[in-house]
């Protein structure tokens, strides 16, 4: 229960686009079809999905104030490595992407063409990061956790972007004024589904 | 740098002018929003974000530029990153120990100017093909246009959302006594997302070129 209530969570309340604005950049840069939407959505469920539980395996046993001495002796245990995080989690992230841009190309070529350029941007995409500096910064206690927040993170995502390339594909055909066209006008719809999913907040399973 | 230019030939303070309007990194070219609108409730945080930023893209731009020989074409994602990742780690720490509240209040978004595509946008774009003092220059002038929005939203959005800035109360007293109301709504994040949108629609009114078809 606690696990689909923190899934529900992720998805909707702390929805990455509309409550931190985080991955705005390609979200807004690659929303111009749903086709490609769906493509790059889809690469960062499984990017969050896998670097999720990584990157807690590293924050508990390496980074964690005195977490090296749980498995090096106690002569660590007030070793505090948690400034490294921040260059630890890139590395992973980096790395990850370029991991399974190889695996997918070998094993599924034709997934691996459809998301093609999507992903080796991933590795900036600032959702992914922010992932891992939210997990670490609530604190979650197992690695299951962890991993239905990325998972549920990012499936937000991708609601996120499909939804507005719905709606950027339709606009296309209206009668928006010349300066807003465009970026401005994104911006604002964005804005406008920002506040509809604020009507989930408070929700509990 | 070309020996034949002065260093403040016309066409170098184009670098510094050019982002602050005609190409400002947020409502142009479209990078680093991702963490410019979450932390404009306030003034304060958004000040603090942008000396930030303004450290960490002008250093990472030199660094950069002073290594573009050195950094083999294949792994030069990977090398930026790490350059970047080190001078964020420098500033998380020192706003850690010398302005805790303003750290607490910015959480994971100091973390974030890592990914902040103005970053590594700048990098790929500029830092990448030209020299030191020009990558400085492109730097500053970046990082003050991203300073320029976010301080503008900023501003909006904490007068109109709680009628200070800079935490000084300046909507008066008598104001709020004849029934003046603060706008909650403002403190909210969307009104980040439909503030930068009318910014975006001024800017273009005023400067039609930057219209899109």
């Amino acid at each position: 229960m606690e696990l689909a209530n923190l899934f529900v969570k992720s998805i909707f309340i702390e929805n990455m686009i509309f409550a931190y604005f985080l991955g705005m950049c390609s979200y807004l840069a690659v929303s111009k079809t749903v086709k490609t939407g769906v493509g790059l959505g889809a690469a960062v469920i499984f990017v969050l999905t896998i670097t999720l539980p990584i990157n807690f395996l590293l924050d508990k046993y390496i980074l964690k104030p005195g977490a090296l001495g749980s498995w090096l002796g106690s002569e660590y245990a007030d070793v505090d490595l948690s400034f490294l995080s921040f260059i630890l989690f890139i590395a992973v992230i980096a790395s990850m992407v370029q991991l399974v841009e190889m695996i997918v190309e070998r094993f599924a070529p034709a997934l691996y063409s459809a998301l093609g350029i999507f992903l080796p941007l991933i590795a900036v995409n600032c959702a992914i990061l922010g992932g891992s500096l939210f997990m670490q910064q609530r604190d979650f206690s197992s690695i299951t956790e962890a991993t239905v927040y990325g998972f549920g993170s990012g499936i937000g995502w991708l609601l996120a972007i499909v939804a507005i390339a719905a709606i950027r594909e339709k606009i296309a055909y209206s009668n928006v004024p010349a300066p807003l066209k465009g970026l401005g006008i994104t911006f604002i719809i964005t804005g406008l589904m920002a506040i509809g999913f604020m009507s989930f907040m408070g929700i509990k399973l | 740098m070309s020996d034949k230019e002065g260093l403040f030939s016309k066409k170098n303070l184009q670098l510094l002018k050019d982002p602050l309007d005609d190409n400002n990194p947020i409502s142009v070219q479209v990078l680093g929003i991702c963490s410019a609108l979450a932390i404009t409730v306030k003034l304060e945080p958004a000040i603090v974000m942008s000396i930030s930023v303004l450290f960490v893209l002008v250093a990472s731009n030199v660094i950069v530029s002073l290594l573009r020989n050195l950094i083999p074409n294949r792994i030069r994602i990977i090398v930026q990153l790490v350059i970047v990742a080190a001078l964020v780690i420098l500033v998380d720490q020192v706003l850690k120990a010398y302005a805790y509240d303003v750290s607490k209040q910015l959480s994971v978004f100091v973390g974030l100017i890592i990914t902040n595509c103005i970053v590594m946008g700048r990098l790929e774009a500029f830092a990448l093909a030209n020299g030191p003092w020009k990558a400085f220059l492109d730097g500053v002038g970046n990082s003050a246009g991203y300073a320029f929005i976010l301080v503008l939203v900023a501003f909006f959005r904490e007068l109109l959302g709680s009628g200070k800035l800079y935490g000084i109360q300046i909507i008066p007293q008598s104001f709020y006594d004849f029934g003046y109301q603060n706008n909650g709504l403002m403190l909210l994040s969307p009104m980040a997302l439909i503030v930068v949108g009318l910014i975006i629609w001024a800017q273009r009114a005023r400067n039609r070129k930057l219209i899109e078809k």
